[in-house]
């Protein structure tokens, strides 16, 4: 392993240089999918399903066929002789898997949620499409729907799918050292139920699809908004019998991502059948109402929990049940509880553990990864365990954390934990305790019972709360980098992994020009093509900072290496002599222009019957690989202040202080915008976004209006971030991954902060988001108490 | 999305589009959200939501900011329209909006970008000197789920100053 780099000694890693992504979006001519126009394309629109749980008798396209500008409606059964399986598999292996839902392509004789695709409409465009398919005539038989995760695991419960037997997807128990000694132990024990809602991505940009069947090559071409194109082509081969060279994959422009454009969906392989039977272009961009209705949701956990602590509040163990809701079929596995359930104890010195997990299936949309992906529902539980515990004992709440935190001196720490793929988690860099210490001093943690005794004084109810954090970042095991100098000099860069808003075509640009010369202008980026690099996991995990950026770095030494001995080759001087300075090969400290790297790059492409030159291998390139197994854990603390108006229930959050540790920084200014981004995402979990179904899981909020993201004026003017860096020893460059870091203890912190608020009247925030009226029943439930005991 | 061709509910649209006299032929039921992106192919104002809430598609509409998703094509017949594609003076110079987006971080992913530049330049068009709280309200009806707002609101700040010093209206 290399040794790791300092920011210090980095001419472009850690500066906030001009984003290679901004020049195109801000003068809108950047490259989203829904912007190709191919000649003769085609338009899709599906046809959906109005019900939670039906069975589909018939389906009767003539209608739809019949009027003007349709080429084509197609079902499942028009499809199956084209495939190899009328199943999507997408869900990582476990053998915690009760039932393997996995989805089909089109719902065939039944339609487990709202909005699964039962058909498409291929026409000439979008407006007949959609005109069409309410011309699409099917016969359903409405069933009763496994609504939610308590109702579903009833004993009577209705089953999510007609021929299942139960509705739990998985069940796995997570656990390490003796739980059962550690609640004998215990001094104190303190319990309670948390839940957190299903959210939805709701990237600005919804998922869509482009698909090209050259048939002269016979090649299959999609442009998808997805984070993970090299999946897509995998998938699209398997389920199409082609070959890997037969099919491209490109995720152009992507209007941001969020977690569910990682999953492969129904409709791109719809996308490609469609294109390959009709041989015509066609393209499906997804509107918002299909958004809430048929892209991957996350969040809905129900949590029993019990801490065990000893006389000095020390955590002797943590025993949980985690009630999951899977949604309708098995999409990604069960990562998010895993996530979820492993993150709960990672802050902390935890000895014993025991979650016992049930992943739940319902008839709702399918459940993968939303950033965060499990970890703000595990911090809100241990977090919530730990205020609750130090309401309990009179203690501070910062106090308590204090206590338990993992210690600077016990890092590298390895935790009982293993990852889902079984490696040993190694919390490998860090200062948790630091972290803390600065949220709380810029929060003025110390002096802020005096300002809150004053504002109670004036009636206003403020509080603060806090959270602590620690999630893996930079999931393995691998994204391939290749750089390559061109014979103009100019170096290009590609990379499997998709760019989806987070700065990724900035970030690798600036690791390569720190070894070749220094210049952003002479750095091209492509990512996300299947056609420019092979094999690629994707973009998830913020991972790929850690896992490509690294990878990144190795390809630019070793180009660098290869410029330096053809020039020194060339030059007839040693290696050790020259620089690379802007597009030039010199010699140190000279002022002669020396050798352009497009003039290297040439002599190294070799001459027919001629050595090349110094010995190289042909061409200025190289491809890496690097095996990265091992994740990285990025830290920190949120504190957040809150007023709460007990009249009307708001929240206003005056103030956010995050302390943060995701090692080296490449670009400080993407480093801050992930984080304050992330923070406005965790926000909108804690206080408005609800994704709102009534009794028979019918969606009710499927609007903008209904479900709220966070604006411009609900976001606190007041936001302090504290980089408290520590890089890590497991990458050459020292990065931890950000990309999630912001959303993660949000929820945990503004509950704490409203508890904080309203201590008069002792509410207990267990559900999230809390809304006003949540609010306002609190109050009133505590009045009424009040009364009735003093009556 | 492309155009309706059912010509019996055709018309003719003629608009001024970026300073450059267009017309098209637009079914009545066809939004200027996709009139112009896919029968001008001015790609750069994006949709969103298509009801009205994220903003995404703002245009300027006779120097008014709208949402050109909720606007049909045959309304804007005769009118004034600015576009992303119309904000910078130049092919090499860059608005001074554009410009403070850039270094201070003002898009990530960029697709709501569009809008807010938009509904920006008519705020500092309107109001040189906006105060903070004047820009968080004025972009209060664009939604972005990347950045958390504080780079579009410091870049506005600082583009408002720009302008003062050069002496420039947005």
């Amino acid at each position: 392993m290399s040794t790791t780099m300092h920011a210090s000694d980095h001419k472009v890693i850690g500066h906030s240089v001009p984003r290679l992504e901004d020049p195109p979006l801000l003068r809108g001519v950047a490259r989203f999918v829904d912007d190709i126009a191919l000649p003769g394309m085609l338009q899709m629109a599906f046809v959906r399903s109005p019900h939670a749980h039906a069975r589909i008798n018939s389906i009767d396209k003539s209608a739809a066929l019949a009027l003007p500008g349709v080429h084509a409606v197609f079902t499942l059964d028009d499809f199956r002789p084209y495939i190899r399986d009328p199943l999507i598999r997408t869900a990582l292996p476990s053998p915690s898997f009760k039932e393997s839902r996995h989805r089909p392509l089109l719902a065939d004789r039944e339609a487990v949620y709202v909005g699964e695709a039962v058909a498409v409409v291929v026409a000439d465009d979008r407006y007949i499409a959609e005109d069409a398919v309410a011309l699409v005539d099917i016969d359903w038989d409405p069933l009763p729907a496994a609504a939610d995760v308590r109702s579903a695991l009833a004993p009577d419960a209705p089953v999510a799918h007609g021929d299942a037997k139960h509705n739990v997807a998985a069940e796995f128990t997570f656990d390490f050292g003796d739980i059962d000694s550690a609640f004998g132990a215990a001094k104190h024990t303190f319990s309670g139920t948390w839940s957190m809602h299903r959210g939805v991505g709701q990237p600005i940009e919804c998922r869509g699809v482009v698909a090209n069947y050259d048939e002269l090559d016979d090649k299959l071409t999609l442009w998808s908004s997805t984070q993970t194109p090299h999946a897509g082509k995998r998938q699209l081969c398997a389920l199409l019998g082609r070959s890997d060279h037969a099919v491209r994959v490109v995720t152009p422009d992507v209007g941001g991502g969020f977690g569910p454009k990682l999953v492969f969906y129904c409709e791109e392989a719809v996308a490609a059948l469609a294109a390959m039977l009709l041989r015509r272009a066609v393209k499906w961009i997804e509107d918002r109402r299909e958004h809430f209705l048929s892209t991957t949701q996350e969040r809905d956990e129900i949590w029993e929990a019990s801490i065990a602590l000893d006389a000095d509040a020390r955590i002797l163990g943590i025993r949980a049940k985690l009630m999951h809701d899977n949604g309708a079929y098995m999409v990604r596995g069960v990562n998010v509880p895993y996530g979820a359930a492993s993150t709960l104890p990672l802050a902390y010195l935890v000895p014993a553990l025991k979650v016992d997990v049930l992943a739940v299936t319902t008839n709702k949309v399918p459940v993968t990864p939303i950033r965060g992906a499990g970890k703000p529902q595990g911090v809100l539980v241990m977090e919530r365990l730990l205020d609750t515990a130090a309401d309990g004992l009179g203690l501070d709440r910062a106090e308590i954390r204090g206590r338990n935190l993992v210690p600077r001196a016990m890092i590298p720490y390895q935790t009982p934990l293993k990852t889902r793929g079984g490696m040993t988690v190694v919390l490998d860099s860090g200062d948790y305790p630091a972290a803390q210490a600065a949220a709380m001093e810029k929060a003025g943690w110390a002096t802020f019972r005096a300002r809150q005794a004053e504002a109670r004084a004036a009636g206003r109810y403020i509080g603060l709360g806090i959270a602590n954090y620690v999630e893996g970042t930079g999931r393995g095991p691998y994204e391939p980098v290749s750089v390559k100098v061109g014979e103009d000099g100019r170096i290009l860069v590609a990379c499997s992994g998709a760019a989806i808003g987070q700065s990724t075509k900035t970030m690798l640009a600036q690791i390569v020009a720190e070894q070749l010369g220094h210049d952003l202008s002479n750095i091209s980026v492509i990512t996300g093509d299947t056609a420019a690099t092979d094999l690629g996991q994707g973009t998830f995990n913020s991972r790929l900072t850690v896992v490509a950026g690294p990878t990144a770095h190795a390809a630019a030494v070793k180009v660098r290496e290869k410029a330096l001995r053809v020039a020194a080759h060339l030059m007839g001087v040693g290696e050790q002599a020259l620089e690379i300075v802007g597009r030039h090969v010199r010699l140190r400290g000279s002022e002669e222009p020396g050798l352009e790297l497009g003039a290297i790059s040439r002599a190294a492409y070799g001459l027919p019957g001629y050595y090349l030159p110094g010995g190289v291998d042909p061409g200025l390139s190289a491809t890496e690989m690097v095996i990265i197994n091992d994740m990285t854990y990025s830290n920190g603390t949120g504190v957040v202040e809150v007023e709460v108006d007990i009249e009307t229930g708001d929240v206003r959050v005056e103030r956010i202080v995050m302390s943060h540790d995701c090692g080296t920084v490449i670009h400080p200014q993407a480093v801050e915008g992930q984080i304050i981004g992330g923070l406005a995402h965790g926000l909108g979990n804690a206080l408005y976004e609800r994704m709102c179904y009534d009794a028979n899981a019918q969606p009710t909020s499927t609007t903008l209006a209904e479900y709220l993201i966070v604006t411009a004026t609900e976001m606190p003017k007041r936001i302090d971030m504290i980089e408290v860096p520590t890089p890590t020893p497991l990458n050459a460059l020292g990065v931890k991954g950000v990309g999630e870091t912001g959303v993660i203890p949000m929820a945990a912190a503004v509950a704490s902060a409203i508890e904080d608020a309203l201590s008069p009247f002792a509410v207990k925030i267990t559900s999230m988001p809390v809304m006003p009226p949540d609010i306002i029943a609190l109050i009133t439930a505590s009045r009424q108490q009040k009364a009735e005991s003093s009556a | 999305m492309a155009m309706n061709d059912d010509q019996s509910s055709a018309r003719t649209v003629r608009l001024t589009v970026n300073g450059a006299k267009r017309e098209a032929r637009a079914s009545v039921r066809t939004t200027l959200a996709d009139f112009l992106r896919h029968t001008l192919r001015l790609t750069g104002t994006h949709v969103g939501c298509e009801h009205g809430v994220c903003g995404a598609c703002t245009v300027l509409v006779d120097g008014r900011s709208m949402r050109s998703c909720l606007m049909l094509a045959v309304q804007a017949d005769g009118r004034e329209i600015t576009t992303i594609e119309g904000i910078a003076p130049s092919p090499d110079t860059l608005h001074p909006l554009q410009q403070a987006f850039s270094e201070h971080h003002g898009l990530q992913c960029g697709f709501c970008t569009p809008g807010m530049l938009t509904t920006l330049v008519e705020l500092l068009r309107d109001n040189p000197q906006p105060s903070e709280a004047e820009v968080r309200s004025a972009i209060s009806g664009n939604l972005c789920r990347c950045t958390g707002y504080q780079g579009i609101v410091d870049a506005t700040l600082a583009a408002a100053k720009a302008l003062a010093a050069s002496g420039q209206r947005a």
